[in-house]
């Protein structure tokens, strides 16, 4: 038996052991997300269908290709983070580890080749 | 915990025992289109990259997207992302420890299961 009061074995802990750090950047990543998130739907949206020429006029000009990019950068941390949180409610061990990796990489590599993209359409 | 049993403890959601209710489908939904959001932020990036890639190919690409199927997956994408984004700012509501009497989280449950289609209709009809 280990003389710990309950106090200092919940201290620190918490389903990820990072106490709430997690779902502070949750709040405000989905803060942000839900300010650029309806414009960068009317951009798309416009977007979404019309010729080769008019999608590379639309994301070279800087507000759609800068509101692009946030919601994909932003986005896809969001999603990560929400995504590993699922993960850790429904899994253990060996598989949640392998999850949580797998997410984490698929997301930063959608992000890098959406950059790539607006980056390629943008300059 | 530092001495506790770590082997069976059960994981959360005790989904078994538990009825479902209004808030609780409306809680366990802004999880499901949090994660079939990838489906539409995938097909986007496609179509992004294939724009930034070459004439032939944004019309591989954008052919996909606007046929009938992709054309269904894009607007229930679009109903998911408004589903997501006004069960989130709900969350951030719950979280600021207001609304959380059951009428009002049932109520909050309707308007965001409203609220989502008919923004979604919206959006459809502006873009």
């Amino acid at each position: 038996m280990r003389y710990l009061t309950d106090r200092k074995r919940a201290e620190g802990r918490g389903a990820a052991h990072t106490g709430t750090s997690h779902h502070w950047y949750m709040q405000v990543s989905g803060f942000g997300l839900a300010l650029i998130v309806p414009t960068f739907l009317f951009i798309f949206g416009r977007a979404l269908g019309s010729s080769h020429a008019e999608v590379l006029e639309t994301f070279s000009r800087p507000v759609p290709a800068i509101i692009a990019g946030l919601v994909l950068l932003v986005g896809m941390q969001h999603f990560r983070k929400g995504a590993q949180t699922a993960i850790e409610d429904y899994t253990k061990k060996s598989t949640r580890k392998a999850l949580i990796m797998f997410v984490t990489a698929f997301s930063y590599g959608l992000t890098a080749t959406g950059l790539y993209a607006l980056a390629k359409i943008a300059l | 915990m530092a001495d506790a049993n770590p082997g069976e403890r059960p994981l959360s959601p005790h989904l078994s025992i538990y009825r479902p209710q209004l808030t609780s489908i409306t809680s366990i939904l802004t999880r499901i289109t949090g994660l079939s959001l990838l489906l539409g932020a995938v097909l986007t990036v496609w179509w992004l990259l294939a724009a930034a890639i070459s004439p032939d190919y944004y019309a591989v690409a954008n052919g996909a997207i606007t046929s009938m199927p992709g054309d269904l997956i894009m607007t229930l994408s679009l109903w998911a992302l408004w589903y997501h984004y006004l069960a989130g700012l709900r969350h951030l509501y719950f979280d600021a420890g207001k609304g959380l009497d059951v009428a009002t989280a049932e109520k909050l449950g309707w308007a965001v299961i409203i609220g989502s289609v008919v923004l979604t209709i919206l959006t459809l009809f502006i873009v």
